[in-house]
């Protein structure tokens, strides 16, 4: 082990019953670095993790750590911590019920808790992150992002001598995500090494010196980040050469217009429970567009009211020119408006379910309760879109949440396209899942709007908006600020609605 | 009935960082101490004498104790229905041991103990370590404890031990709280044995629950199983601790209800799990684990005995009458909690 | 083809082994053998004549078929509920208690014994359907609308059941001695199996039917797995778990009504005491997770028998009925801790290094 190592993998083997997620796997960490561990979905970065952390058992391989003689065991996330580990995962795994400072500081302290020293370092650590919450409020009072950050304050609070932060941006705003880096770097220059997986490649090149690729579960090679080229990073994640790649970026920059215009939506003054301004929106036949603002700045809860996920509170909605009332999710499915959710393990998958019947799970329902599809019929629709889709699995029998993230995405979408939607609303259709997926689901999206599907499309990452859409109507505190077409679809000109400036 | 649940619901929006558990807390307090005035202003007679509230606590020590033991396996996200039965399986060992086996009351407490910890060690590890569900594992102990008591024992028969019987009547003067009686004597008020271990157990698992790095492992452990463990409690010793403690406040609980009614029984503390349930729950406690408070448990056992001696006191003396008072008084309590629960989830929205 | 035939068989065969029916099954095998070799006579039946002069098939396996069947038939709704709910309803016993005195209520008015019924016998079943139904929907409402969790919610009815009961026929305990009322818990003169086992086939037929021709289970295991994203297709999750509220009403209803007729009478305090235990034990037992999901009823069922052959069993074995529990719960806790899925990881491992080459053999 060399000197300035902290942390070092070697061979290090996972097998789940069926897959092979991790095959002789190395991974090594210096001292005073953000190594960028990156792969696509299923590449097995989040499986490398929970090895390291002690959450999975390895099935092969040595791991070693710096001050620590010979191989480390580490079976359990408490032997991790006391390795001077400490994570931030990705889904938040913190404790609701209890307050924001029990949160920092349960796990690492003695046998007796004094509430005074642990809300008074919580204070101190809140206050030097900028977190608003204060250390006695109950964690599940809080948002979100501030529950992430609460997640980075414990992680950064441990005296540690590796950081994992494994997707911990996804639901961070801007400002959130600079305060991160910053205090990254902080950590860096006091010699911590930071292990960081995300999927946006800006801030990979913005903070990292070193990057680890992973595909299929295994190692494609450790580079320096000077050395290796955007363009190159992509190609070695997805593992096609340069050329295959361009021809995809060309495609889809290719937009198909559909010339009938035809109005199939309209709201006026819609609002909804979820405490959204009433609004107005309309989409065409065969049009895409989007709706884009920062998060919370109540994108999805707008896209929610159309297909009636949340409760209507007013406003009026006409579909093909006729008055229709929206009550519940129901009633949209059935004017054939589909809705792939944000939150795809929350409010998409069935994860018990097998992908068959989680295939056709809509349209069953809007058949009705009485009249079960055959289970000839069903197979049929299954053995369809796996194929269509290039769905990754067993068989139309795996239950879903066996299936890796951008597989499980298709099989919703494969869902809503069963139905024949004439208004698919998308959200988020691309969060979380590999680029070669999430390429494969835009070329879809404009598929489907050359064939007379309107599609309605929200994502975080502008580029993929600005590909799809050709109409943008954007988002600032719950409220409709602006709708940007044609000439207008630029990058600043987005950033400069969104941020209130030049109207 | 939805007009006036809304208007609950926009007052406890806001309660200025109040923890679930301390509301719920506040409520089962403040309830018991409006229903126990409203008895003594509207009720008068017994409910005057401080006399009354100690018999209250005479009777329900042993509960107070089964309640605050479920109240700990609720917390951390389980159930354990074997208190009663086992309850009854050491009322009746202890007689059995001091009748016939000629033992001392020192070891009856003993035997008393290794039957809670038994219970504790095999129900604990099938939940925590082989993650079994509580449910089954604790159905299946509160069988095998009943089906015990009577190979132990098939009737009921009162225990003759002299030196038992001296503890049982041990009582002790509450200085103060005695009442002048129509003759014209003074009659102290007293508490048994029993009451005084109650109340120090209770002070003691509140310490535990509040100050130790355990107690707050079980509400982590309750809240999240895996957000626990990833915080770093070592979740499955946690869980089997919880279960453990349960069992083992059971067969104290056992003593102490053997202490209280003196004899052995198969048919003792039937359906005292489901007491110790509902008053945890009364108590504010919440079965889906994470929330609740001792102290609230120990009101939530006052609550639940008063009730029932009000409906006793107001002449609605039929056996059904306490039941329908004592459901309808849980079904207020669930409404209460559904409504705090469901501030809480739109505030994660 | 004869191969293709073969493997599919042998793929059958080890499918089984992963089969939810798999515990169940192998627990009624394993009974049965047990029986078989400590006395085989416990399976011979005989066909005698009741007291009335009819025919009637006595032996053990006809009492287990015969007294499983209460169990058997709320199986069916307890399965329903723990998978939309995730929860268990504890208040069966007190709601048969309630739906009984119904029934006595009815047929008897206000008199206690009664040689001539007031009522027809259907009209006191449909009568006690509903009321049932009625409580059903209660923890229903609860529990969906209320977000209870299902047995604190249930146990509002476990508490205050039996005294509803109660109050019904005003704490009396009415007799009938109607014969014909007495066929549905015991045997229609003529037929030498008892009336029950019929009625319990019927119930299971039904539940068959309602599952084949309806998205009943789809909709119940969408909900029990993930409510909020059924609600996004279209399914109303308060709904299903309301329903499978009502169908157990129903299901305690139909075991309610064999269970007084049996007995021609009712006591309040006693009646079905602890079979909610039962029938979510045969949940249970039947591989179901409690915690709601995907479900099996037929497994479910085979629970009931499995516990019902347990007991009689164990009667067999001269077993003091007041004990009966304690082996009960022993078999119980082997049972659960074998088909526990830590312990069957650790069994399959220990069988690989135990039976290495043929492991390799089947891989092959």
């Amino acid at each position: 082990m060399l000197k300035d190592v902290v942390l070092e993998m070697r061979g290090i083997c996972k097998y789940f019953p069926g897959v092979r997620a991790l095959e002789n796997v190395d991974f090594t960490l210096r001292e005073g670095e953000i190594h960028a561990l990156m792969g696509e979905n299923g590449a097995g970065k989040s499986t490398l993790i929970k090895v390291l952390t002690g959450v999975y058992p390895k099935d092969g391989g040595e791991i070693s750590i710096k001050g620590m003689e010979g191989n480390a065991v580490i079976k359990s996330p408490q032997d991790a911590q006391r390795a001077g580990i400490s994570t931030v995962y990705q889904e938040i795994s913190l404790c609701p019920n209890l307050t924001v400072a029990e949160n920092m500081y349960i796990g690492r302290t003695g046998a007796i808790t004094s509430w005074r020293k642990m809300n008074s370092g919580a204070r101190r650590l809140l206050e030097n992150l900028g977190i608003p919450a204060s250390p006695s409020q109950q964690l599940g009072s809080c948002s979100i992002a501030v529950q992430q950050m609460v997640a980075i304050a414990r992680a950064v609070d441990m005296d540690c001598k590796v950081l994992i932060l494994d997707e911990p941006t996804s639901s961070l705003d801007e400002q959130e995500v600079a305060k991160l880096f910053k205090l990254m770097l902080d950590l860096k220059n006091k010699g911590v090494g930071i292990v960081f997986v995300t999927h946006f490649l800006e801030q990979v090149y913005e903070v990292c010196d070193r990057i680890t690729v992973l595909r299929d579960g295994k190692l494609v090679g450790e580079y320096v980040i000077e050395e290796l080229p955007r363009v190159q990073l992509v190609s070695k994640m997805l593992g096609k050469e340069l050329g295959d790649l361009e021809t995809i970026e060309k495609k889809t920059v290719e937009k198909e217009t559909y010339n009938e215009t035809e109005t199939v939506l309209k709201a006026e003054g819609l609002c909804s429970a979820a405490g959204i301004k009433p609004f107005d929106f309309h989409i065409d036949r065969g049009e895409v567009n989007g709706f884009t603002g920062l998060l919370g700045s109540g994108r999805s809860e707008c896209v929610r009211a159309i297909f009636g996920a949340d409760h209507v509170t007013g406003g009026t909605l006409t579909i093909d020119g006729k008055k229709a009332r929206i009550a519940k999710p129901l009633d949209a499915m059935k004017r054939g408006i589909g809705y792939l959710p944000e939150d795809r393990k929350q409010d998409g998958i069935i994860g018990d379910l097998s992908v068959r019947e989680n295939i056709i799970l809509a349209l069953q329902v809007m058949k009705g309760f009485f009249r079960p599809f055959s289970r000839a019929q069903a197979e049929a629709f299954a053995d369809e879109y796996i194929k269509l889709l290039d769905i990754k699995t067993a068989s139309a029998d795996t239950p879903i949440k066996s299936l890796s993230g951008g597989n499980q995405q298709k099989v919703i979408l494969a869902r809503w396209l069963l139905t024949h939607p004439k208004y698919l609303i998308l959200d988020e259709p691309t969060r979380g899942i590999d680029i070669g997926t999430k390429v494969e689901i835009q070329k879809l999206v404009l598929k489907l709007a050359g064939e007379g599907t309107s599609v309605t499309f929200i994502s975080s990452e502008l580029d993929e908006m600005l590909r799809t859409c050709s109409r943008l109507i954007v988002m600032r505190d719950r409220r409709v600020v602006g709708e940007l077409k044609g000439e207008e679809l630029t990058q600043d000109k987005i950033m400069t609605t969104i941020a209130g400036g030049d109207m | 009935m939805w007009a006036p649940l809304s208007k609950i619901r926009r007052r406890f929006k806001n309660p200025s960082g109040l923890s679930d558990t301390n509301m719920l807390l506040m409520i089962t307090v403040a309830v018991f101490f409006l229903m126990y005035i409203s008895a003594m202003i509207f009720l008068k007679g017994s409910f005057l004498r401080p006399q009354m509230f100690f018999n209250t606590l005479n009777e329900n020590a042993a509960l107070i104790i089964l309640s605050c033991g479920m109240s700990i396996v609720m917390i951390s996200g389980g159930i354990d229905i074997s208190v009663g039965a086992v309850t009854s399986l050491v009322c009746m060992s202890c007689a059995v041991h001091l009748d016939y086996g000629g033992g001392s009351v020192g070891t009856a407490i003993l035997i008393a103990l290794g039957i809670g910890l038994l219970f504790g060690l095999v129900q604990g590890f099938l939940v925590a370590y082989l993650e079994i569900q509580p449910f089954i594992i604790t159905l299946a102990g509160m069988f095998f404890a009943r089906g015990m008591t009577t190979i132990v024992n098939s009737t009921q028969f009162n225990v003759a031990h002299e030196g038992f019987q001296a503890l049982k009547a041990t009582r002790l003067y509450v200085p103060g709280m005695g009442t002048v009686n129509r003759l014209g004597t003074y009659v102290p008020a007293y508490v048994e044995i029993g009451v005084v271990v109650a109340l120090v157990l209770v002070v003691a698992l509140f310490a535990l629950l509040r100050w130790t790095k355990l107690g707050r492992g079980f509400y982590a452990v309750g809240g999240n199983r895996q957000s626990a463990n990833m915080l770093g409690i070592n979740v499955k010793r946690t869980k089997f601790i919880s279960h453990l403690l349960c069992s083992l406040l059971a067969g104290i609980g056992g003593f102490v209800y053997f202490l209280h009614v003196g004899s052995g029984a198969p048919s003792h503390a039937t359906g005292a799990e489901m007491n110790a349930i509902a008053s945890s729950i009364i108590g504010g406690t919440m079965l889906t684990g994470g929330v609740g408070n001792i102290i609230g448990t120990f009101f939530g056992v006052l609550s639940l005995s008063t009730i029932k001696n009000i409906v006793a006191l107001l002449g609605l003396d039929d056996a059904w009458w306490t039941n329908i008072t004592v459901a309808a008084m849980i079904c207020l309590f669930l409404v209460i909690q559904s409504v705090v629960l469901s501030r809480k989830n739109r505030n994660r929205l | 083809m004869p191969k293709t035939i073969k493997n599919k068989f042998v793929r059958g065969l080890s499918g089984l082994a992963h089969k939810q029916i798999f515990i169940p099954f192998v627990a009624l095998m394993l009974l049965v053998i047990i029986n078989l070799i400590a006395d085989p006579s416990f399976f011979s039946i005989t066909l005698g004549t009741n007291s009335a002069g009819y025919p009637v098939l006595s032996g053990n396996v006809v009492t287990i078929l015969n007294n499983a069947s209460e169990l058997a038939i709320l199986a069916i709704g307890m399965t329903l509920v723990t998978a939309a709910s995730g929860g268990q309803d504890i208040s069966v016993g007190a709601t048969i208690a309630i739906s009984g005195s119904v029934v006595l209520r009815v047929l008897c008015g206000t008199s206690t014994q009664v040689t001539t019924l007031q009522a027809p016998i259907i009209v006191a079943f449909l009568i006690s359907c509903v009321v049932s139904m009625f409580f059903g929907a209660f923890n229903g409402v609860l529990v969906a609308k209320f977000k209870i969790q299902p047995m604190v919610a249930t146990l509002i009815l476990f508490t205050a059941g039996r005294s509803i009961a109660a109050w019904i026929n005003n704490n009396r305990l009415p007799i009938v001695s109607d014969a014909t009322f007495g066929y549905f818990g015991n045997f229609i003169p003529g037929c030498p199996i008892p009336t029950p086992v019929f009625i319990a086939a019927a119930c299971m037929i039904v539940i068959a039917l309602v599952l084949k021709f309806t998205n009943l289970g789809l909709y119940v295991q969408s909900v029990g797995i993930n409510a909020q994203s059924s609600r996004l297709n279209g399914i109303n999750p308060a709904f299903i778990k309301f329903l499978t509220y009502v169908i157990l009403g129903l299901c305690v209803a139909v075991a309610a009504f064999i269970k007084v007729s049996r007995n021609a009478t009712i006591n309040y305090s006693v009646v079905a005491k602890d079979i909610e235990m039962d029938a979510i034990l045969a949940v249970a037992l039947g591989g179901n997770a409690l915690s709601g999901g995907k479900f099996s009823i037929s497994s479910s069922v085979i629970g009931a028998y499995v516990i019902q052959f347990l007991t009689t069993t164990l009667y067999s074995f001269r077993v003091q009925s007041d004990a009966l529990s304690a082996y009960k719960a022993v078999v119980v806790i082997i049972l659960v801790v074998l088909s526990a899925p830590i312990v069957r990881e650790k069994l399959s491992e220990v069988w690989k290094k135990i039976a290495p080459k043929k492991a390799v053999k089947e891989a092959n």
